[in-house]
């Protein structure tokens, strides 16, 4: 974006938005946006509750294990259906189904079959993140090239040397899956806890809109919105760091 | 000296030259240098190539001609008129052939008919024969996806030749295409210049295409790219256009660019 | 035709080329991979591993008289309501902001960030704060919907425009179309496909959104059915209005792929 001849970084259209977002709410126009100073004015107030840093460990600690979950199972899920024609017809349609099902409709059945605290934070961080990795590792192994796996079969690769080169050259598209399912995983925290609603941030939202606290609020999903970029911008990093070799395979 | 270049080239202009490319630099951000100093004349009629090796600038003074880029300085004329964008007078074939895939091959080809608002009935009927003369009879209900890559670029041949400008620009067009389906698609370019009475510039970096088809040929250096050298072929291309192949002084020309060009390769 | 598919696979992401394969795999298949699915929720049911989990027939009979009875039918009618206002908010302002952004510089330079945040974001962390404000009724309902599904509509009808290949630009303006022509004619033709796939992924987002908001909101609907059947151990009826609102969703988005390629895509038809 250029104004007048002066490149205008991309952030401060950032800053126009919180401007508006003050002014809404200083004036009171949407009911919904309280002034963004008060709300960054909070800010602190929620990080130093101990009932946030409860929450706060809950969420990572199910986050991470959900996700590490959804990364070893998906792309497992993916290789088998990538590699195993047979797997891929049985299990291709519902992996799709899953991907575009309103995930949150099963978490009271996951509530049900795993209690409510944690371990159903857990397997819905894992629902939401799974498929698409799978689908993505999928699409990667079908994706490798056929005269490199001719390459290392007339070199007298073995099995295990194979493989390898198979993972290998699925990666960029394996990492793209896992960027997405990072992006969904967070999704499948947020919405676990708010329907478990007594445990981690699920309990503090409840806390605050039962005593009315808006400012406090909207600093605990800045809080939220911030994890979730930061995470999906570092996977995007990463993701140009492979990029080299994944642009010298195509 | 000077002045006598500077009469012959105005003299040159007022007598045969529909296109004319005065002093055209083109600067890409702001240290790559593309083309420089261009001075260059096409005359009606004739097929002209621009050939060289990639980075040379060749389809970046094919897109200014085509008024698609506009040069950092310096001026293209069409028909003694400055060149602001596109024109009816000048119809562009492109090299990946830019067909629109939800489209059948009578609405791609009436396509530039359709932007200028001529009546469908009409547009139609002015596609189809030009679908013909590409020889894509029979194909006029087909899609792109069901076409092999040497027919689609002949509807986008029709497609230039349906809007009836005087010049058909060709970037690179069968670079896209198999040899053997390249090789039957130039014998047909030869066989309809007979009939269709226009200009070619035709990009291509393939020195057999550029001695095969042209009247003219203009050799661009690369890096920055430059006027190097203008051949003008004397082959006789009025029999069969298989034994052009076999003209000794087709394979001569060849032999003698590919010296020329080989200093830029190695 | 195969290389069709993956061209517009490569263009529309993942979840087009999920459609696209679902299409690929034979029928036969499919049949068989719906009764291991079916086979497998039976046994689990019948091995009582979870006091709460029904069989698959019982969750069948469940859905069966729900659906006798109207009250399944009735919760679909209340269900839909915020939906569809939903959705059709989301689609006007999402196709057309992210038109917009796609084809303007300072439309994409003022928007574009507050779409990517509410993409990459939890968005459904607002619905109690929406909730908090508007109160428990429709409007609520339906801008929960809106959260969800409008950014995913917007990114992709963005992305669709940006990727347009540039020689079909430059191909209608060398035959000198005008802007509009341009917009109307090749840009806004060739960015369908990727568009659709993105509505596709909006709709799905609407789905999720709208059983959020009867979940956490108040129950009203199919959420509603849900959380009553559970509140009093009916647990064969939870399943079965889970599975309803699933099957539905995942229905409604493959039938609106069908409906794409009868209207919008002639050269797919028939090939």
């Amino acid at each position: 974006m250029e104004l007048y001849g002066f490149k205008v970084p991309r952030f401060t259209a950032l800053l126009f938005w919180a401007a508006l977002w003050e002014f809404v709410g200083q004036f009171e126009l949407l009911l919904l946006f309280p002034p963004l100073s008060e709300v960054l004015m909070a800010l602190p107030d929620v990080l130093t509750t101990p009932s946030f840093g409860e929450a706060a460990r809950l969420t990572v600690a199910s986050y991470l294990g959900g996700l590490t979950l959804a990364i070893v199972i998906g792309v497992g899920l993916g290789m088998l259906m990538g590699l195993v024609k047979a797997a891929d017809n049985l299990l291709n349609m519902w992996v799709n189904i899953f991907l575009s099902a309103p995930l949150s409709a099963l978490v009271p059945v996951i509530m049900i079959l795993f209690g409510m605290g944690m371990p159903t934070v857990v397997v819905t961080v894992f629902m939401f993140a799974v498929w698409i990795i799978a689908l993505d590792t999928r699409a990667g192994v079908l994706h490798v090239s056929p005269s490199l796996m001719e390459m290392s079969r007339s070199f007298g690769a073995s099995r295990v040397a194979r493989f390898r080169i198979i993972l290998w050259s699925a990666m960029p598209e394996i990492l793209a899956g896992v960027r997405l399912g990072v992006i969904r995983g967070v999704k499948g925290v947020v919405i676990g806890q708010l329907l478990v609603s007594i445990i981690g941030v699920g309990a503090l939202f409840s806390l605050y809109s039962q005593n009315f606290l808006m400012a406090h609020f909207w600093a605990l999903i800045l809080i939220l919105f911030a994890f979730a970029l930061t995470l999906a911008d570092l996977i995007a990093r990463l993701e140009t760091r492979i990029e080299y070799y994944a642009g010298a395979r195509a | 000296m000077n002045m006598n270049t500077a009469i012959n080239i105005q003299e040159q202009a007022a007598t045969d030259a529909i296109i004319e490319v005065r002093g055209v630099h083109k600067v890409y951000g702001e240290t790559v240098t593309a083309l420089q100093d261009i001075n260059l004349d096409f005359n009606r009629g004739e097929l002209t190539s621009l050939l060289g090796p990639s980075g040379c600038g060749k389809t970046t003074l094919l897109k200014i001609i085509a008024g698609l880029l506009k040069p950092t300085s310096g001026e293209v004329r069409v028909n003694g008129r400055p060149v602001t964008g596109p024109g009816p007078e000048r119809a562009f074939v492109f090299q990946d052939f830019a067909l629109m895939p939800w489209a059948t091959v009578v609405r791609n080809a009436a396509f530039g008919l359709e932007l200028q608002g001529v009546a469908k009935a009409e547009r139609e009927a002015r596609a189809r024969h030009y679908v013909e003369e590409v020889g894509l009879a029979g194909f006029e209900d087909k899609y792109p996806h069901e076409l092999s890559g040497g027919m689609r670029q002949r509807v986008g041949l029709a497609r230039a030749l349906a809007v009836d400008a005087d010049v058909l620009l060709m970037d690179e067009p069968f670079s896209a295409v198999d040899e053997q389906t390249r090789r039957k698609f130039q014998e047909d370019l030869i066989r309809l210049r007979e009939v269709e009475n226009k200009t070619f510039i035709l990009v291509t970096h393939s020195i057999e295409e550029s001695v095969y088809l042209s009247d003219r040929i203009i050799m661009l250096s690369p890096r920055p790219g430059r006027l190097n050298r203008i051949v003008t072929p004397e082959i006789d291309r009025s029999g069969d256009p298989d034994l052009i192949r076999r003209n000794p002084e087709y394979l001569d020309l060849i032999d003698e660019i590919w010296t020329g060009l080989r200093a830029y390769v190695e | 035709m195969s290389s069709v598919q993956t061209n517009s696979g490569l263009i529309a992401g993942p979840t087009s080329r999920a459609f696209a394969m679902v299409g690929g795999t034979p029928l036969l298949w499919r049949l068989a991979s719906l009764a291991i699915f079916c086979a497998v929720w039976e046994i689990a049911g019948r091995t009582n591993f979870n006091w709460a989990f029904p069989t698959f027939f019982e969750t069948m009979a469940a859905l069966w008289s729900m659906l006798a009875d109207g009250s399944m039918i009735m919760a679909y009618g209340r269900t839909l309501e915020p939906l569809v206002i939903g959705l059709v908010i989301s689609l006007s302002i999402g196709v057309g902001a992210g038109v917009l952004m796609g084809l303007r510089r300072d439309a994409e330079w003022i928007t574009l960030p507050i779409f990517i945040t509410m993409q990459a974001a939890p968005m459904a962390a607002l619905i109690p704060l929406i909730t908090f404000v508007y109160g428990i009724g429709l409007t609520a309902k339906v801008l929960a919907v809106c959260m969800l599904a409008m950014p995913v509509i917007a990114i992709n009808s963005y992305k669709a425009v940006r990727n347009v290949p540039p020689s079909l630009v430059d191909m209608s303006q060398s035959f000198m179309g005008s802007r509009s022509q341009q917009v109307f004619k090749v840009i806004l033709p060739a960015a369908s496909p990727m568009m659709f796939a993105g509505i596709r992924l909006g709709v799905a987002e609407g789905f999720s959104g709208v059983v959020l908001a009867e979940l956490l909101i108040t129950p009203t609907g199919i959420g509603d059915l849900i959380t009553f059947n559970r509140s009093i151990a009916k647990f064969d009826h939870m399943y079965a209005a889970i599975f309803s609102i699933v099957a539905f969703a995942v229905i409604a988005v493959s039938l609106l792929h069908r409906l794409e390629i009868t209207i919008f895509r002639p050269e797919k038809r028939g090939a």
